[in-house]
């Protein structure tokens, strides 16, 4: 009897064999995470180091994207004579869109890959198989703790973000003319409606989560040699960044049907 | 290292062990055991295996097939707790150290300690951290990084972590690889001086004659995935198989 093969081209074979492996690592962290023993002080220094390790520069780059996205949205608006709806139109895009994605991408460039890099030169140090032989699960010590520490801490650093950014919006408009703290608050908040703020918020804790899963995946399963390790890391960023817009593509298509 | 023929326990026993990575057949059918007290060499070359096979004594790596014993218990059989005080009983020292980054030399040696939730005190962990740090004469050590030390320090360091759990067995990995002639001496002396103080058995993993001839009670070659011949260094010093002899020029 003739054998039926499908043959696929290598890199296709590749990324799906990727993939299988990422669901599996993912599922074996809701698996491994939600049964003891709970590395609590971990997780809570994970939380504190990926905070930190990210907020100057996700600060940062929100305030300079709300100054110039207000600043450049000033001229058109004014051309139209709608300068009166730029707290609202900076309000909602960066509540919805702007504020969520550019913290998540710089969370992947920051905290993707310096999971990558830790974890992948923990296996190829044998740290990990060290972990293993003194009483601990690795897989809960380090990829439990790390995953939802992201998860965790990507939404908090993208409200900050936004927070960062409207401000920024504000110093921007105030470059023009004279708008009072109150005023311009007062027009975001009359028009961002409860449906703007929750999906943004929810799609994030799904960024964090890829950010974190893939960084440790990446990094768990890093190939020998300091070469592997440089690997783990960059790709840890390219693959969270991709993972993040296609998650942001999904979580559009979903608030949509709301 | 005086051979002692009156005791005869056998405190780990592997039988038939078989370990392939995909076609690639490290392992293939694997025999050896150590007596209690005994310094047991396992010679190989390069890529012959030998990590793979002490990593499957210690549970790291899951054989395909086989039966390993280690005091008494079947590793592979085991549950995870009763793997785990195993894991007491029997130290590793790890090629590449795998002395942890992130943390003190203090922290690294507290670590197995404390995760293999013995109830100590912190000025009890003190001590066990400054005894260890003395056997190895490194106690002023105690709070640098890893990244701080020499390699001869940190494979010194990992021998302190080793042994802080007082284990029965000690498997070595390549303890000398990698280090210069004298400090490689200095490992070797102090792995003889643990073995005197607390009467552990031990598997030495080795390509290095030197290190074979002082530490060696025992010579178990690997070659071609099984125990190729077995004896005291002499006697495995005048045979005559090619194999053999390789590497004893
Ligand atoms: N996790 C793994 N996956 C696939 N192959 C592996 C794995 N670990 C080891 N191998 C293969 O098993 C063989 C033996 O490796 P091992 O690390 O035991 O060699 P070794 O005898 O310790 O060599 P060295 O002296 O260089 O440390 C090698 O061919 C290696 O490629
Ligand atoms: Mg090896």
């Amino acid at each position: 009897m003739a054998k039926f093969e499908l043959t696929l081209p290598e890199n296709t074979r590749r990324f799906l064999h990727d993939a299988g492996e990422l669901s599996r690592f993912a599922a074996r962290f809701f698996a491994e995470g939600f049964s003891p023993r709970y590395e609590v002080l971990e997780f809570v220094r994970q939380c504190f180091v990926v905070g930190y390790k990210s907020l100057p520069l996700a600060g940062l780059t929100a305030f300079i994207m709300g100054l110039v996205l207000t600043m450049q949205l000033h001229p058109t608006m004014v051309y139209y004579g709608v300068e009166a709806m730029i707290p609202a139109m900076v309000g909602i895009s960066i509540v919805r869109e702007i504020g969520p994605i550019l913290t998540a991408l710089i969370f992947a460039g920051k905290i993707g890959s310096s999971i990558g890099a830790e974890l992948g030169s923990m296996k190829v140090t044998e740290q990990i198989d060290a972990m293993e032989v003194s009483g601990t699960n690795p897989f809960k010590y380090l990829v439990v703790t790390r995953t939802l520490a992201a998860t965790l801490m990507l939404p908090i650093l993208v409200i900050i973000a936004d927070a960062i950014s409207l401000y920024g919006s504000y110093l921007g408009i105030n470059i023009y003319e004279n708008v009072s703290f109150y005023l311009f608050f007062k027009q975001i908040f009359d028009h961002l409606l409860f449906m703007d703020v929750v999906p943004a918020v929810i799609k994030t804790f799904f960024f964090g989560f890829a950010v974190g899963i893939i960084g440790c995946y990446k990094g768990y399963y890093s190939s020998k040699g300091t070469e592997g390790v440089g690997r783990s890391a960059n790709s840890a960023v390219v693959v969270s960044s991709v993972m993040i817009f296609i998650l942001d593509l999904l979580a559009v298509q979903i608030t949509d049907l709301l | 290292m005086a051979r002692n023929s009156d005791h005869k326990e056998m405190v780990i026993t592997i039988e038939g062990l078989c370990k392939s990575f995909g076609a690639n057949m490290v392992l293939d059918d694997f025999n050896l055991s150590l007596h209690r007290g005994e310094s047991l060499v396992v010679l190989g070359k390069s890529g012959s295996g030998k990590s793979v096979l002490i990593k499957c004594i210690i549970g790291l790596i899951r054989p395909d097939r086989g039966i390993i014993r280690v005091l008494g218990q079947n590793v592979l059989t085991l549950s995870h707790d009763a793997l785990d005080e195993i894991r007491v009983k029997v130290g590793f020292l790890f090629q590449s150290n795998a002395l942890y980054d992130s943390m003190t030399v203090r922290e690294n040696l507290e670590f197995p300690l404390r995760r293999h939730s013995f109830n100590l005190t912190q000025s009890a962990a003190n001590d066990m951290v400054m005894e260890a740090l003395h056997n190895v004469g490194l106690e002023h050590t105690v709070d640098m990084m890893p990244a701080e030390l020499s390699g001869g320090m940190r494979k010194r360091i990992a021998l302190a972590r080793t042994l802080i759990l007082k284990p029965e067995i000690i498997l070595y990995d390549e303890p000398t690889t990698g280090l210069d002639p004298i400090t490689a001496l200095e490992i070797i002396s102090l792995m003889k001086a643990i073995h005197e103080k607390y009467r552990t058995s031990s598997i030495i993993i080795t390509h290095d004659m030197k290190c074979v001839s002082l530490t060696a009670d025992r010579v178990a070659m690997l070659i071609d995935g099984r125990c190729y011949a077995e004896g005291t260094y002499d006697e495995l010093k005048m045979a005559q198989d090619e194999k053999i002899k390789q590497f004893f020029q």
